[in-house]
């Protein structure tokens, strides 16, 4: 799928909730359910330090595909990642550094990417395009 | 069953954003010690400067400048009276408890020397450790620290032992703003002055409780915000003793802080316009002082035990939360709460409540030495304040244990 697809599908689940309570219910399970990244990875170099949660970002490629693992030590935090994941763990770099993240504010979790949020999430995406970036000169 | 002969409701109604809603709900705002809300009192005086005399002050010859003036230097007399400082020109106007801690910290630079020594407690703001960091590295001064104990108390007998006669300056909190505890400043400026050390006490989380005496105190230094007790933010004050004011080399240059210029030399103004450089936030400085008007008229000593009604109805309320630890237990504690349930996450916990319409803070305060030390990533901090409710106390439990629901 492409991660427009993948975007419209994630819109498509949400808009089934009623209201916030059963988005956060959602996320929290997404949260607690995946194991999202190896130990060994979960290392100083892969932090991304905010004033409110910390996040751990962690890169693959293999071929022409990037993957990502991620967590964080906030479990509202870790769900988001989690969707996050399912959005840009996968594809092209190319693909990676085209898409935007407009489906958020789709799924009323526009808050948490608040840049003044502080959680980690706005920096993790941001690492997620480096990653893209550094990976895409590789391939060529 | 609350105790205070104020009525809370009719206080209430001084404050316009405490009737809008957030995310659907009644706000419950309960994030003081971050900042405290506005009464119409204080944004009627901006609304009255901006649209009655708003002009540059202490230089024009017309009526509008000769007013904001007068305006100004009484506010000036407001705040040194509300402190009791014995001159007006020990009073002066800063952006805030940061500017006023850098102004005496980059004063310090040409006073110190290597080897001096410089004491600050282990309960501090950033803003009240990396200045004098910085002053440390610019001197070759050297930086010791006051320890504190599990309950979130220093340890005097620790601080005892730091003095010494190459003890040149002492920095403190009055209030700690992570945790609360009012801490014992008339011991540690009587010790530090034996020593003759000087003193410069944070009074950012005490000021909106206690009404600070900088004569009783003897304090050398003392700096507080507007916009934790009612003002408007970028305004707040540095007191100085006379004495260390006179010491002290000017901070910024500019207009206003000068008495003669030429090319060849500057000679500086007389206090308090020494340090006053530029034009100052003349409207900020004139609602400082209708805030401190506004609370004054409400009484500190009655906004005081209520603010204890509050805090005491709160923590037992708040223990009956199913794994709520309360970090922070000082036997003299202001209206601050700062809690974790098990192993639940500060940020979650505030992202549910605010979709409540609860605001509280989360994460590590400016205080990461203090979050070190318990061996936490932070906490949820719920800060009370006079115009806070009984009701709003119980709409923070039952969301605190909506969340712990939802996330366990």
């Amino acid at each position: 799928m492409t991660i427009k697809e993948i975007q419209e599908e994630i819109v498509d689940e949400f808009s089934m909730f009623d209201d916030w309570m059963q988005r956060y219910e959602y996320m929290i399970d997404l949260g607690k359910s995946l194991p999202l990244i190896d130990e060994q990875y979960k290392t100083d170099d892969n932090i991304i330090k905010g004033c409110q949660s910390k996040v751990w970002v962690h890169a693959d490629l293999e071929g022409d595909i990037l993957s990502f693992t991620a967590d964080s030590d906030a479990i509202i935090t870790k769900g988001i990642i989690a969707i996050l994941i399912r959005v840009y763990s996968g594809q092209h770099p190319k693909d990676i550094l085209d898409a935007d993240t407009n489906f958020i504010d789709e799924i009323g979790l526009k808050e948490h990417l608040s840049p003044t949020r502080a959680n980690g999430l706005v920096s993790m995406i941001k690492q997620i395009k480096m990653y893209a970036i550094a990976y895409q000169t590789q391939i060529k | 069953m609350q105790k205070t002969t104020l009525d809370i409701q009719a206080i209430r109604k001084d404050f316009p954003i405490l009737s809008r809603t957030v995310n659907g709900q009644p706000l419950v705002y309960l994030d003081n010690a971050a900042t405290s809300q506005t009464p119409k009192q204080v944004l009627d005086a901006i609304v009255d400067y901006y649209s009655g005399y708003n002009a540059n002050i202490h230089r024009g010859v017309h009526t509008l400048s000769q007013e904001a003036t007068d305006k100004y230097e009484q506010a000036r007399a407001t705040i040194q009276h509300h402190f009791n400082a014995k001159f007006a020109h020990e009073v002066i106007f800063t952006a805030g408890t940061t500017h006023g801690i850098n102004l005496v910290a980059n004063g310090f630079s040409s006073l110190l020397k290597k080897g001096d020594e410089v004491i600050v407690s282990a309960l501090e703001h950033h803003s009240n450790i990396v200045p004098w960091q910085m002053l440390c590295e610019r001197t070759g001064a050297v930086l010791k620290v006051i320890p504190m104990n599990l309950n979130g108390e220093l340890e005097m007998d620790a601080y005892y032992e730091l003095l010494s006669n190459k003890t040149k300056l002492v920095f403190c909190n009055h209030v700690s703003n992570a945790l609360g505890t009012v801490n014992p400043i008339k011991e540690i400026i009587n010790a530090a002055h034996k020593v003759g050390a000087a003193v410069l006490i944070d009074g950012a989380q005490a000021a909106p409780h206690i009404k600070a005496d900088v004569q009783e105190l003897d304090v050398d230094f003392y700096v507080v915000s507007a916009h934790k007790m009612c003002g408007p933010t970028g305004a707040g004050m540095l007191y100085g003793k006379e004495e260390w004011l006179n010491k002290l080399p000017p901070y910024q240059g500019g207009g206003e802080m000068i008495a003669e210029v030429t090319f060849e030399k500057t000679t500086y103004a007389d206090l308090p316009h020494k340090f006053e450089a530029g034009t100052p936030n003349i409207c900020g400085g004139i609602a400082f002082g209708a805030a401190l008007d506004y609370m004054n008229a409400i009484g500190f000593d009655a906004i005081a035990a209520y603010e204890h009604e509050l805090l005491e109805y709160a923590t037992a309320q708040l223990l009956t939360v199913d794994g709520l630890k309360i970090y922070g237990t000082a036997a003299n504690k202001t209206s601050v709460i700062s809690f974790n349930v098990g192993s639940i996450h500060p940020y979650d916990i505030g992202s549910i409540l605010d979709k409540l319409g609860i605001a509280v803070r989360t994460g590590h305060h400016c205080a990461q030495p203090i979050m070190d030390f318990y061996g936490i990533p932070g906490t949820v901090r719920a800060s009370f304040s006079f115009y806070n409710t009984m009701e709003e106390v119980d709409v923070l439990v039952a969301g605190v244990k909506r969340a712990v629901a939802m996330l366990q």
